[in-house]
């Protein structure tokens, strides 16, 4: 009888939750027009969001273009199969991980700083104070910040991709010796434009999740050093749970 | 002779700026105010103390519109504040300044920046003007050589005055202080008293101080309001307030450490406690 009160409450949570994040989602949207002609403040936060992501971004595309090399080679091998291995990895790291991995690792790096910094915004009364200007901070402060990481994140995807498929290749074929004509070839007949946009989609889809989560929990933190905390560990946990269903949805979607 | 809860400081409709009427407000079930009176007077410095946790913040959100009381009235200039749109209440806020309690100045401009911020938000002034205004804010706070030091490089009392010289920057109608003076040293308290005078004289302002700096506010303003329980315990001049004969008004502008607000938050006795071993 308690386990199923507890579990009405933790329903009646995630309903509030949603409708709460779905109606945020909607005035973050009814904000963006105004905020679109403010183009500074936009590129400002698709340099927080995106540029300063970069380093990150490009260790973690190669490492994961490497491992995917060496394990990809180990896999094709058995079967004398080598030559796919330039197919293979890009189609891997195309249409899977270099949007799942490239959003996880946005919420880790830009979602938390998003989130930390509007909350600590609002535990300090920045936010309070634009609001006794006048100066809505939805407009001013989240909607710039939600664009700039919708915008950089599949650019970040793409570059992730990049920088991997030159790491499959640099074990592939330089470590392992796979020929580089049949390498790049393969390649270049096996994937085709749908790949690519299915790839692109993805990292639209969880730029768009990823930004949100972080600017909701930033802006609905509690103004204490513990709920700008909580915020920050929510954005990295939701959005990485939100990533791998919506991922489970558009591959469902789009094969 | 002092005014009552029931009967706040009389001040004729023209002359008043910001009236509340009969506000009720609760947090959690938790009772802040029941029935609540006050009016400021227009161009005068009026003060709102009250001990701590009576709700003075609460009710500086609840006349700029940030909090919506459960029933009662808020008027602005004869406007009511619950009942406006956003879009209303942001033309409202036009014309009031509000200065935070720890300057709330946004971290990642510099001073010059923040004081430019309202300028640049509301007004298509071009760059020369807008610099001149700001620099003659900042002259009037005496920090125009401050003006590209970011916030965290300022004291508190800096950060008050650059909050100040921006709530300034938009000539609002009403300048609304928070807990202005804590935390200051003497001279930066005397500082922002002087300002808040200045301000007020020079430019016709009307101006609201919440705290609980009796000996400050009584140097200061030109009438007081003392919240306790939810309700104005006392309005008047200091003269007034400091004869009125309320016990916990008493309390309060003395300063006494026990009285109606016991120095001992509600226990179970002390004794029994000890005794029985509970916790």
């Amino acid at each position: 009888m308690r386990l199923l009160g507890e579990l009405t409450d933790n329903l009646r949570n995630f309903v509030a939750t949603v409708g709460a994040l779905s109606l945020f989602f909607g005035r973050v949207i009814a904000q963006t027009p105004r905020a679109l002609m403010r183009p500074t403040l936009i590129i400002a936060q698709i340099h927080n969001a995106g540029a300063l992501s970069l380093v990150i971004i490009m260790t973690c595309g190669l490492f994961v273009g490497m491992v995917l090399g060496l394990q990809g080679y180990d896999l094709l091998q058995r079967f004398g199969s080598e030559d796919a291995l330039g197919t293979a990895a890009a189609l891997a790291l195309i249409k899977e991980l270099g949007p799942v991995v490239t959003a996880l690792l946005f919420a880790g790096r830009a979602g938390t700083a998003l989130a930390s910094e509007i909350g600590l915004m609002r535990a300090t009364d920045q936010l309070s104070a634009m609001e006794m200007m006048a100066v809505d901070p939805l407009r001013r402060v989240v909607a710039p910040r939600f664009l700039g990481g919708v915008i950089a994140m599949p650019l970040l995807t793409v570059i992730f991709v990049a920088i991997g498929i030159f790491g499959v290749q640099l074990v592939g074929v330089q470590l392992f010796g796979v020929d580089a004509a049949s390498f790049w070839s393969q390649m270049r007949s096996s994937v085709d434009v749908a790949d690519v946009m299915e790839g692109v989609i993805k990292g639209c889809v969880f730029g768009v999740a990823c930004s949100l989560i972080a600017v909701y929990e930033g802006y609905t933190a509690l103004p204490t050093a513990e709920g700008v905390g909580r915020a920050t560990t929510r954005t990295v946990v939701t959005s990485a749970v939100l990533t791998l269903i919506l991922d489970y949805m558009l591959t469902a979607l789009l094969l | 002779m002092a005014s009552t809860a029931s009967s706040p400081a009389p001040a004729s409709a023209s002359e008043t700026i910001i009236e509340v009427r009969d506000l009720h407000y609760s947090v959690n079930g938790r009772v802040i105010f029941s029935g609540l009176n006050l009016q400021i007077p227009r161009g005068r410095i009026t003060a709102v103390m009250g001990p701590s946790g009576t709700g003075k913040t609460t009710l500086l959100r609840l006349i700029t519109g940030q909090l919506r009381p459960d029933s009662g009235t808020v008027l602005f200039d004869g406007i009511d504040v619950s009942s406006l749109k956003t879009r209303e209440l942001y033309a409202l806020r036009r014309r009031m300044g509000m200065l935070f309690q720890n300057g709330a100045l946004l971290t990642d401009m510099d001073v010059f920046e923040n004081v430019a911020f309202p300028l640049r938000e509301h007004t298509n002034l071009p760059e020369s003007l807008i610099r001149n205004l700001v620099l003659t804010k900042l002259q009037a706070v005496g920090l125009r050589g401050a003006a590209r030091l970011y916030p965290s490089e300022l004291s508190g009392g800096m950060a008050r005055r650059v909050a100040l010289a921006r709530a300034m920057a938009t000539d609002p109608d009403v300048l609304i202080y928070d807990e202005p003076f804590t935390g200051l040293d003497p001279i930066s308290m005397g500082m922002i008293v002087r300002l808040v005078r200045q301000m007020n004289n020079a430019l016709g302002l009307t101006s609201i101080v919440v705290s609980h700096d009796v000996e400050e506010l009584a140097s200061l303003a030109d009438t007081g309001y003392i919240i306790a329980g939810g309700k104005v315990a006392a309005a008047g001049s200091f003269r007034e307030l400091k004869g009125h004969g309320s016990q916990i008004v008493h309390q309060f502008i003395n300063g006494l450490p026990d009285g109606p607000v016991p120095f001992h938050y509600p226990a179970p006795d002390y004794y029994e406690q000890l005794l029985t071993g509970a916790a």
